[in-house]
């Protein structure tokens, strides 16, 4: 089967692969480049681990063909956490025990910076609302809620 | 700080700068944060190959034939290996235990050599460059099978019409225990009101975000075994493949690095995990296997799945006389290795009636076979099943004679000055709080401020409901669980400490992380202990190679056993370090404290000598101590509790929801828990046990099931169609404890892993029957789906 | 869980699109947000020998209105029809039923060609369209041809579209002056596919329904565009004028059974649907779910 040519920004680096066309975001994120931060839970994009930052807006990186991501800048959570983007809701999630198995961990975090950059101060059903998608079986989801409403506050300059 | 009183007049809990009963965060949190933990679905390896098995389209089923060369010449085609091939390598094993007396089951393999039981069952290896070359190949292995009748309704497993799985074992029946205490016919005649229903429970599973992983690493040059895996028992997988393998222990390491949840999931021996170490020897090479999520579903333990008839007996002045149940459940084709599959219904009969005084209580249970996967241990096991049981019986007799749920238990929950004792069904209870838990909770829920509303509420067609439910939880289990069945399973832990040449501290634990904060937990005793700080305190974990002997993380034993082991281990190394102290400061270890990583003077707290300095002159210049001073800046220590085989810890949950009576559609409002595990380590973490485990009893309640078709089918082995609980549909849940430490260690500490999810889903049923009862019904089946209500309803 | 090799092409026109369908004839699929067939595919579902990527067509996209008809490209993904304002302004129906589709990140990927294209009898677009009375617009080899929403839906995962038509557009009349709205569906959890939706677009004027469109979803093999509405048109709205037309609608249903509901269970909440529907568009609490008097 012939190969599709990708070039694409992953974390600011430019790269360029040829990827057999059934590839998906997620598997060329993991094997190829092993970002192995962005997880594979279902493969049928229903639980919400493998959740990127694509041009700025999340997706599910099991959804889509690394072909699809062409001339797309990806941000994963390896960029996203060198770049101290999230450094406060690492902090906040750290402090508030947000997570237990670490495994859903980078989706909800990408998917809580995604609402916070779209909504400033969500109250909780928001922030519930907007994490809908991305499943986690230790938590219960309260510490993963309370430390985004942690960080929603601290960003709009009021204490927690 | 200074000390005021000789260390050894406290206890670690009162310690300067002590770690416990405080919240603290977890170490090592960072690495997961930023994606960078190490799962072992992220593991490659030089040579590695993915093995995808082919499974069984067939719940019973005869293999005929299996046609494998059209996939052998696929791309990217390592092997292909049917289960007799398999069989030179791994021996099969059967899931019994001696102390389940008459508990049977059938040899397993590792791949189905003749026959299929459920389908799901693996009938073929298939091994290649990629997991998607591998799948490429697996469509094209042809097996010609000829079905056979399969049994699939636990009801009628036992009929003689049924076929007989295993002919060899005679009848489909795999465990039965009966139980009869006190004077239970009498105690019913003597009732005023008897209640009985029948519960119906489904069968759910697990679901670990991240699914089943190993990856077997044979290297034939060492002739030695590494298997990385997720599991929750590091020595036990040891054993077992080293025992199926041919193998000695000291051939086959286990490690264990970061794990994707287990809750109980991750502490089984499953065939594909076997087959998957024989086939890395049988390849001489690397072999990974990730489970996808389909192939979760489909083999996965499963778990609950009871039918229970029950009975109370009640007296006017709300006194209960008796309980009796009959329960059922369906395991599947084989009793799962080596915990085996009758242990959920043995614990529904050891806890249904638990938290009550009542002495007669009779009980029945059996466990059957069937044509579907596997069912065992999952978090929490049996409990939400004798929970629900005994609580909405509760509820019920309350209802029955007229009086508030609330006060039918104070009347006959055991009174918290009463211990120890024993219970109906003969478990040693040592120290429990159900009053002063339930006078806790009624205070955190407002109850008679929620109960004032509903009856407002009501009056306008909105139909909120109250549910509280009382429960008991297993812990800290000694060899009675597993051991003293003939099962290599640790009931012991051991945790070694070790100074390092800069005074930090190196802890070696053979308890395991999935998340819980088993790391967290060790390293706040160790530093309280040893007097430095967390950060200074290093822990090591899942690596057989590298820990001492131990059972693992399961049954909530993690912080009360191998917490122990860690307290126990860091005072000797204490001792070791002021012994060497006080030689070189020409003083007594009496004289002398550890204090924030410095030796200090007992009497003013002045410094004497930093950690760091002793280690020096202990390592590097041992020449410069006096004649005869061996120090031993390591220290090990293990621990099993021996006076109680289970620690009991109990509490209590409330629901707090509204029922849509046109939909069926329930909301969940809010969720409380009040709960006594002893000494509290890092309270963060017990509660964040409680609510992820309520989480889990919810999605029971309301959302999870495997549904079977007639023929065998798992018709919903997706998580488009098997509902887990996600974050829009959960409550907020207030957590409360009542604590009474354990006498049988220093610590005190008893566990809190399964507390939630035992007692969440008969919150949730009781509060959906208060709800409904102005409707005049009742519903005792889970999950709680609009379909379900709706039904009872007669809407539909 | 890996989907089955297949060849790709990334489509750079729609004319381009069109050949390579040709070409390929009923082995290839149109990949378009791909929310849908990535899933199947995964799962090994359908394993197509054949992918036309057209998500690089620009000119499949863009919401516009001009002389009361809103445009909407076939590539415009939910996200874009959640906020934007045109179609907040002219069809704020879909605006409120784009917010139940799924979650932020597939909404984010998913398009309303992709999804009318698939044609889940269980999704909200589709239903949409036949309350509105959408146009979609098929481009062929030959040419194009405009469908109406109610001719397009023929099935599960079954449309008008022939093999080698691409959906390029869909086109809706603005919402009439004074008109109003009802979106609700009943799904087990937020973002799940509905047991039962109604997407419905009404004009009330002193307190009685001169126009009424119900488009039921997930309550037979395709939308359902209720004629039982009509009763309730033109005339005061009782109890028992209601229940006639929840009767009505029952016959009107042919539901399937699933994991979450059986026939009887979406017949029912069809009725519970529409009752609710009713009492919000006329502000009726006293209808409750209709009756005797």
């Amino acid at each position: 089967m012939d190969t599709v040519a990708v070039a694409l920004h992953v974390n600011g680096d430019y790269v360029e692969a040829n990827v057999l066309p059934r590839l998906n975001l997620a598997d060329f994120l993991r094997e190829h480049l092993q970002l192995t931060g962005t997880h594979v839970g279902c493969e049928h994009g229903v639980c919400g681990a493998c959740t990127v930052r694509m041009n700025g807006e999340i997706v599910r990186s099991c959804l889509m063909l690394a072909a699809q991501a062409h001339r797309s800048s990806v941000e994963t959570i390896e960029g996203m956490s060198d770049s101290g983007e999230i450094a406060d809701l690492q902090a906040a999630f750290r402090d508030r025990n947000a997570l237990q198995c670490g495994f859903c961990t980078p989706g909800m975090l990408i998917a809580a910076q995604d609402l916070l950059q779209q909504s400033p101060q969500p109250d909780r059903e928001q922030i519930r609302e907007h994490l809908s998608g991305n499943y986690c079986r230790c938590t219960g989801y309260q510490a993963i809620v309370d430390a985004i409403e942690t960080i929603a506050r601290q960003r709009a300059g009021r204490s927690p | 700080m200074t000390p005021r009183y000789p260390p050894e007049m406290l206890s670690v809990l009162d310690r300067p700068n002590s770690y416990i009963g405080k919240t603290v965060p977890r170490p090592n949190l960072d690495r997961l944060m930023q994606g960078r933990g190490l799962y072992v679905s992220d593991l490659e390896l030089p040579r590695m190959a993915h093995v995808v098995f082919l499974r069984s389209p067939h719940a019973h089923a005869r293999i005929l034939g299996i046609e494998m060369s059209a996939a052998r010449r696929m791309p990217g085609v390592i092997a292909i290996v049917s289960g007799s091939e398999l069989a030179s390598v791994i021996t099969p094993w059967v899931g019994v235990l001696s102390h389940l007396k008459g508990l049977k089951s059938a040899p397993q393999s590792a791949i189905a050599i003749d026959r299929v039981c459920w389908q799901g069952e693996a009938v073929a290896a298939v091994v290649a460059a990629s997991r998607a070359q591998a799948e490429d190949a697996a469509e094209r292995v042809s097996v010609e099978y000829a079905a056979l009748d399969a049994a699939t309704d636990m009801l009628t497993a036992l009929d003689p019409a049924t076929p007989v799985i295993h002919g060899s074992l005679g009848d489909n029946l795999a465990f039965e225990r009966n139980h009869d205490a006190g004077n239970v016919d009498q105690a019913f005649a003597d009732a005023d009101a008897v209640v009985e229903a029948e519960f119906v429970f489904g069968r759910h599973t697990g679901v670990t975000l991240e699914p089943r992983s190993v990856v077997a690493d044979w290297n034939a040059g060492e002739a030695r075994l590494t298997i990385y895996q997720g599991t929750q028992a590091p020595h036990m997988v040891q054993n077992i493949a080293a025992l199926h393998l041919g193998l000695n222990e000291s051939q086959v390491r286990v490690v264990c690095k970061d794990v994707g949840g287990s809750f109980g999931i991750k502490v089984h021996i499953y065939a594909d995990e076997m087959a998957t170490y024989a086939l890395a020897k049988l390849l001489r090479r690397p072999i990974k296997f990730v489970a996808d999520r389909v192939e979760s579903f489909n083999t996965d333990i499963h778990a609950r799945d009871h039918r229970c008839k029950g009975r109370i007996g009640v007296k006017r002045d709300g006194a209960i006389t008796a309980f009796e149940i009959d329960d059922l459940t369906g395991i599947g084709p084989y009793s799962m290795y080596p915990r085996t599959s009758a242990i959920e219904a043995n614990q529904v009969v050891n806890l249904v009636g638990g938290p009550y005084v009542t002495r007669n209580y009779r009980a029945r249970a059996r466990v059957v076979f069937q044509n579907k996967n596997v069912m065992c241990q999952y978090r929490a096991v049996g409990h939400p099943i004798a929970c629900s049981v005994t609580e909405s019986l509760v509820d019920l007799a309350a209802m029955k004679i007229g009086i508030d749920p609330i006060e039918i238990r104070r009347r006959n929950l055991i009174a918290d000055d009463a211990y120890p004792c024993v219970s109906p069904s003969g478990l040693r209870f040592e120290q429990l709080s159900h009053h002063a838990a339930l006078a806790k909770l009624v205070k955190m829920m407002e109850y008679d401020r929620l109960r004032a509303e509903q009856a407002i509420l009501r009056a306008k067609n909105i139909h909120r409901g109250i549910g509280i439910a009382s429960f008991i939880e297993v812990t800290n289990p000694s060899a009675a669980f597993y051991g003293v069945g003939g099962a290599k399973i640790s009931s012991q832990d051991g945790v070694a400490v070790r100074l390092d040449a800069q005074g930090s501290v190196i802890c070696q634990t053979s308890i395991t992380e999935q998340g819980q904060g088993s790391e967290s937990l060790t390293a706040q005793i160790v530093g309280s202990v040893l007097g430095v700080s967390m950060d200074r305190v290093r822990v090591v974990l899942g690596d057989t190679d590298n820990t001492p002997y131990g059972g693992g993380t399961w049954a909530s034993r993690g912080a009360g056993i191998g917490g122990e082991a860690a307290l126990q281990a860091s005072k000797a190394l204490r001792k070791n370090v002021l012994d060497v102290a006080a030689a070189i400061l020409q003083s007594t270890p009496g004289e002398l404290e550890i204090v924030n990583g410095r030796v200090v003077s007992v009497a003013d707290g002045t410094p004497r000598i930093e950690l760091s300095e002793l280690a020096r002159i202990v390592y590097f210049r041992p020449d410069t101590l006096p004649p005869g001073i061996q120090p031993e800046l390591m220290a090990t220590r293990h621990f099993v509790p021996r006076e109680y085989p289970f620690a009991f810890t109990n509490g209590v949950q409330a629901s707090w929801l509204e029922v849509d009576t046109d939909t069926g559609f329930v909301k969940l409002l809010k969720h409380w828990v009040v709960e006594d595990c002893g000494t509290i380590i890092n309270p963060q973490l017990v509660d964040e046990q409680i609510r992820g485990g309520v989480v889990q009893g919810l999605g029971a309640a309301l959302f999870e099931k495997c549904v079977y078709d007639e023929r065998g089918q798992l018709t919903n082995a997706n998580m488009v169609d098997y509902l887990v609980p996600m974050p829009g549909e959960m409550p907020d849940i207030d957590v409360g404890h009542v604590v009474s430490p354990t006498l049988e260690s220093e610590l005190g500490a008893k566990g809190a892993g399964e507390a939630g999810t035992a007692g969440a889903a008969a919150a949730v049923s009781n509060a959906v029957n208060d709800a409904l009862m102005p409707l005049g019904v009742t519903i005792t089946e889970i999950p709680l789906t609009p379909q379900v209500i709706l039904t009872a309803l007669g809407k539909i | 869980m890996k989907a089955s090799a297949f060849a790709y092409a990334r489509a750079t026109s729609v004319s381009e699109a069109l050949e390579l369908l040709v070409v390929h004839g009923e082995s290839a699929k149109v990949l378009s947000g791909g929310q849908s067939l990535m899933p199947a595919m995964n799962l090994r579902l359908i394993s197509p020998e054949f992918i036309v990527d057209i998500g690089g067509l620009t000119e499949l996209g863009g919401i516009a209105v001009e002389r009361g008809i809103l445009t909407i490209g076939a590539l415009t993904r939910h996200v874009d029809l959640l906020k934007s304002t045109e179609i907040a302004a002219h069809a704020p129906l879909l605006t409120q039923a784009v917010a139940h589709i799924a979650h932020p990140a597939v909404r984010n990927r998913g398009t309303i060609g992709g999804s009318l294209a698939h044609a889940d009898p269980a999704s909200e677009l589709p239903a949409c369209m036949i309350t509105l009375g959408a146009v979609i617009i098929a481009r062929g080899p030959l040419g194009e041809r405009r469908i109406a929403a109610e001719e397009f839906f023929r099935g599960i995962y079954e449309t008008a579209l022939l093999p080698h038509e691409l959906l390029v557009a869909v086109e809706l009349p603005v919402a009439p002056e004074g008109s109003t709205h009802f979106f609700h569906e009943f799904s087990r959890r937020r973002g799940d596919f509905a047991i039962v939706g109604l997407a419905a677009q009404a004009i009330v004027r002193d307190g009685q329904f001169v126009d009424l469109r119900l488009g039921f979803f997930a309550v037979g093999d395709r939308p359902l565009l209720a004629k039982s509405g009509s009763k309730l048109i033109g005339v005061p709205v009782t109890r028992t004028v209601l229940s006639e037309a929840c009767s009505a609608l029952s016959e009107e249903l042919s539901p399937m059974g699933d994991q979450q509901a059986t026939p009887a269970m979406r017949r029912y909440l069809a009725k519970i649907l529409l009752a609710r529907c009713v009492g919000s568009l006329l502000s009726r609490a006293d209808l409750g779910l209709g009756g005797e008097e």
